[in-house]
């Protein structure tokens, strides 16, 4: 039974996060940043697992057409350097899904490779978090995540189908072409309503119509670029 | 020793710790999750790191005294190596992991041994002081008192 949080007034479940590392040190210190931060969190250690979690495996192309029920989260944190499948190769994967394009997934790394942080979000990372990660990273997550990104990806492209706390849009001027198709109908604004911590990403107002959009616009928008720019912490 | 002495010296160990670059804010950063629902977070961690660094330590040795060298081998231990020490805060054993990532990439042998000892000795210190700065702590909570957290 999923707990019940109150907050601001509006009675929330807690959101469920996923998180993918290789090393035993970071996977205890991701999992107590989220659960202290209200989060219900699951932890394992490669990209391997997180599929067969969520019902996204090579044995099965879809979770609907049988009786497993995959799990339900509301963001996925992955490491990017992991043996065997690297998070980037993760990201692909639940990016490359109808049921789970939905979920934000965020990208972990030590590294602070520039090529390396445009080619996950080109691939749809909601965000690139430079390790060690701290309380203040995990905080910033909170924005992205959303109960109702659990029943957009149940619903699949049906009318909640705007992505939660605006992540949705934002993946959308990323790689628009590849997503497009389950966008055309849906209201952004439902998600940004529910939310009581809307995401601070000024494309959140936007017209949800799918018109490609310069992919430049990320160069300023992105909160990492302009973290990384103003040199803030 | 009372309680306050058990506590002045403890913070006295942390600073000098910090400011000698045995620990970074990340140490604080760890320091800030633990609570009442996590009361040994830290510990813990610490523990995970020390069990890693062995592990890593011995697969580096190994690693190294292969004929020929897989300097991408060694250079993957020491990645995972930079990575964890990063994240517990252990600056001086991360600053050695990136000299020897270099020395990988260069495939310079003799610099990358020098390395791991230098790692193994930096190692050592590390965990020689923070299991010096747990017992601390442990005989201020025996004796009733609270811990008091670098700021």
């Amino acid at each position: 039974m999923n707990q019940v949080m109150e907050r601001d007034g509006i009675i929330s479940e807690e959101v469920h996060v996923l998180a993918v590392d290789d090393s035993l040190v970071d996977r205890k210190v991701i999992e107590r940043l989220l659960k202290i931060s209200s989060c219900k969190v699951t932890v394992v250690d490669s990209g391997i697992s997180a599929l067969q979690l969520l019902g996204l495996d090579e044995q099965r192309t879809t979770s609907e057409s049988d009786d497993f029920v995959g799990l339900k989260v509301d963001l996925i944190i992955t490491d990017y350097c992991m043996p065997g499948m690297t998070g980037y190769d993760l990201l692909k994967k639940i990016k490359g899904s109808s049921t789970f394009r939905e979920i934000p997934v965020v990208i972990m790394s030590s590294e602070n490779i520039l090529p390396r942080i445009d080619r996950c979000l080109e691939e749809g990372a909601k965000d690139f978090i430079v390790k060690p990660v701290k309380l203040s990273d995990v905080k910033r997550l909170k924005n992205y995540m959303s109960t109702t990104t659990r029943e957009v990806s149940a619903a699949a492209g049906g009318f909640g189908g705007g992505g939660g706390g605006g992540g949705g849009i934002n993946k959308r001027k990323l790689s628009d072409t590849i997503n497009s198709d389950d966008m055309s109908s849906s209201p952004p604004s439902i998600s940004s309503s529910i939310t009581p911590s809307s995401s601070s990403s000024p494309s959140d107002s936007s017209s949800p119509s799918p018109s490609p959009l310069s992919s430049p616009i990320r160069a300023l928008d992105s909160p990492i670029r302009r973290l990384k720019m103003s040199g803030a912490d | 020793m009372d309680v306050l002495q058990l506590q002045r010296k403890l913070r006295e160990h942390q600073a000098a710790m910090i400011r000698e670059g045995f620990l970074d804010d990340q140490f604080s950063q760890l320091q800030k999750l633990q609570d009442e629902s996590s009361p040994d977070f830290v510990i813990e961690v610490v523990k995970m790191f020390f069990d890693d660094s062995e592990n890593l330590l011995n697969n580096m040795t190994r690693a190294l005294g292969q004929v020929p060298v897989d300097f991408k081998q060694v250079d993957a231990h020491v990645h995972q190596y930079k990575g964890s020490s990063a994240s517990v805060g252990a600056a001086r054993v991360k600053n050695v992991c990136a000299t020897f990532r270099n020395f990988c990439e260069a495939q310079n042998l003799e610099g990358c041994v020098r390395c791991l000892q230098q790692l193994q000795h930096e190692y050592s210190l590390l965990k020689n002081n923070l299991q010096y700065l747990f017992r601390l702590q442990e005989e201020i909570q025996a004796a009733g008192g609270s811990i008091p957290t670098i700021e």
